[in-house]
């Protein structure tokens, strides 16, 4: 409990003194509205705009679940298929980067084209930047074994079954939520990216379609209030996957366990 | 020893390896039931080597190994204990069984067995990072006993622990081969270790490996023995067959 506190206060209260120097400086400096919002005004925005930006978030969100979810079962698929032999991986890696180097924004708007549900689309767009880091972790993991105990199963007569499943999918597990918490922000990134270049798209419209919109307007507190929000899910996306990659390794790998002092 | 009793025996025995290194040459050795032998010679002399063809973990480049059975469950230790990290004590034990297809609940009462033995009771729930190294490579060998091995291959097992740890473990390694009496191939490169725990030792020189000498040893084992003159004169006698080894 003590422990928690330590980590959780100092970044709280940062952030608490952050806000304030922030307001203090906008209203000394009388810094307009429209140019830049103090936290106390873009706080009244969000509340305010609440009824148009929750259904937003929603969206998003949805999109970047579902990409991630996409990202990792193809993902791991696709890696179980590298481990398989060394000439699969040499065929493919190189497609695999190409799809990672393109960047999103670059080939979003022939996805959008191509493919006539918006929603669909988007998934796609989130789907391709977020997928990378899940077979490149996902396959170096699997190829990580320990080479004594791969020694050991053979000595024992055990299958390739039995060498994936009791051997190399364990030891890529740390690899592999790796690569997801790297994943899990790449989505929401690339979720958003996509609603940038897509635009409007009719009442199922993301937080990035409101923030272009509010810029119309020029309403700035409530862009920053979608903003806010964006990194807001970001930042639970980070720490929930962080809970998972703890919860799962705590017991044996390195990175989870507490070094006693 | 007579051939006829052989378990497995080596014939002319070439290594060579993909990197075109020649790991062993015409080596002939043959391990009898029940023996404890012991392949002591410098590094680099292919005494690993050895012991991986004989559990079939690579191809022989010339010459014959020949079991005296069909059936010949295996038992290998390596230098590092090997585990999983992610499973259990009794998990990392259990792996053989479970290999071979042995339900947990029917393989229970073997693998507590084999904790038993090398004094790992009650630590079945344990992960392999909470214990220390000794602990680890008790681990390690109840894993290689739990198959009920007719023969436990022993590559330098306890060469990176302590001499204390060390001491216990060959006590202990000894108390189990009297008990159970299996035929143990132990690779060290220790000369008081071999002497030991071996009832005979087969000396090794370097580039290319094979067997230089033979040192046959009748020794009653015990805690006394460590510091008796018979085991100080056969330290040195096995010291001696090393240095010639290593000249020749």
């Amino acid at each position: 409990m003590r422990g928690i506190l330590v980590r959780v206060l100092p970044p709280v209260v940062i952030l608490i003194v952050a806000l304030a120097a922030w307001e203090i400086a906008v209203r000394a400096y009388k810094v307009p509205v429209y140019i830049v919002p103090g936290p106390l005004v873009i706080v009244q925005a969000l509340v305010r705009d609440w009824t148009t930006l929750y259904p937003s978030l929603i969206v998003t969100v949805l999109i970047t679940l579902s990409a991630l979810t996409a990202a990792t079962i193809l993902g791991v698929l696709i890696a179980v298929l590298f481990a398989q032999s060394k000439w699969i991986e040499m065929s493919f890696f190189p497609y695999a980067v190409i799809l990672q180097v393109t960047p999103v924004v670059a080939i979003a708007p022939l996805i959008i084209i191509w493919v006539k549900d918006t929603a669909t689309a988007l998934l796609i767009c989130a789907w391709i930047v977020a997928f990378f880091p899940i077979v490149s972790n996902t396959t170096l993991g699997l190829n990580s074994t320990d080479h004594n105990l791969l020694n050991l199963l053979q000595l024992y007569g055990a299958s390739r079954r039995q060498v994936f499943w009791y051997l190399r999918l364990p030891s890529a597990l740390p690899y592999f939520l790796g690569g997801l918490r790297i994943s899990g922000g790449l989505a929401l990134i690339g979720a958003v990216v996509a609603e940038f270049v897509a635009g409007s798209g009719g009442i199922q419209s993301g937080l990035a379609y409101r923030i272009l919109e509010a810029g119309y307007q020029l309403q700035i507190p409530r862009m920053f209030a979608a903003l806010f929000m964006i990194t807001g899910t970001g930042i639970l996306i980070f720490v929930i996957l962080t809970a998972v990659n703890h919860f799962a390794l705590r017991r044996w790998h390195e990175s989870a366990v507490r070094r006693e002092g | 020893m007579r051939e006829a009793q052989a378990l497995v025996a080596l014939r002319g025995v070439d290594k060579v390896y993909s990197n075109g290194v020649v790991a062993l040459q015409g080596l002939d050795l043959a391990i009898g039931e029940g023996e404890f032998v012991s392949l002591l010679g410098p590094s680099g002399c292919g005494k690993s080597t050895v012991l991986r063809l004989i559990a079939g973990l690579g191809e022989l480049s010339r010459g014959t190994l020949d079991w005296s059975s069909v059936q010949h469950e295996i038992g290998f230790v390596f230098q590092d204990p090997t585990l999983m990290p992610w499973a259990t004590v009794f998990n990392n034990i259990y792996l053989p069984l479970r290999v071979k297809g042995i339900a947990r609940a029917e393989a229970a009462p073997r693998v507590e067995r084999a904790m038993e033995q090398v004094g790992l009771a009650g630590f079945g729930k344990a992960y392999p990072r909470e214990l220390s190294g000794g602990m680890r490579m008790r681990v390690s060998i109840a894993r290689a006993l739990v198959a009920e091995p007719k023969i436990l291959l022993m590559d330098e097992p306890f060469a990176a622990l302590d001499e204390i740890t060390r001491f216990r473990l060959n006590d202990d390694l000894l108390a189990l081969w009297a008990s159970q009496r299996w035929t143990v191939v132990f690779v060290t490169h220790s000369v008081f270790e071999s002497v030991y725990l071996s009832t005979r030792i087969l000396v090794m020189s370097t580039r290319p490996g094979r067997v230089s000498s033979e040192v046959v040893l009748q020794a009653k084992r015990d805690a006394s023995f460590r510091t008796s003159v018979a085991y100080a004169e056969q330290c040195r006698t096995v010291s001696a067959r090393l240095a010639e080894a290593m000249q020749a």
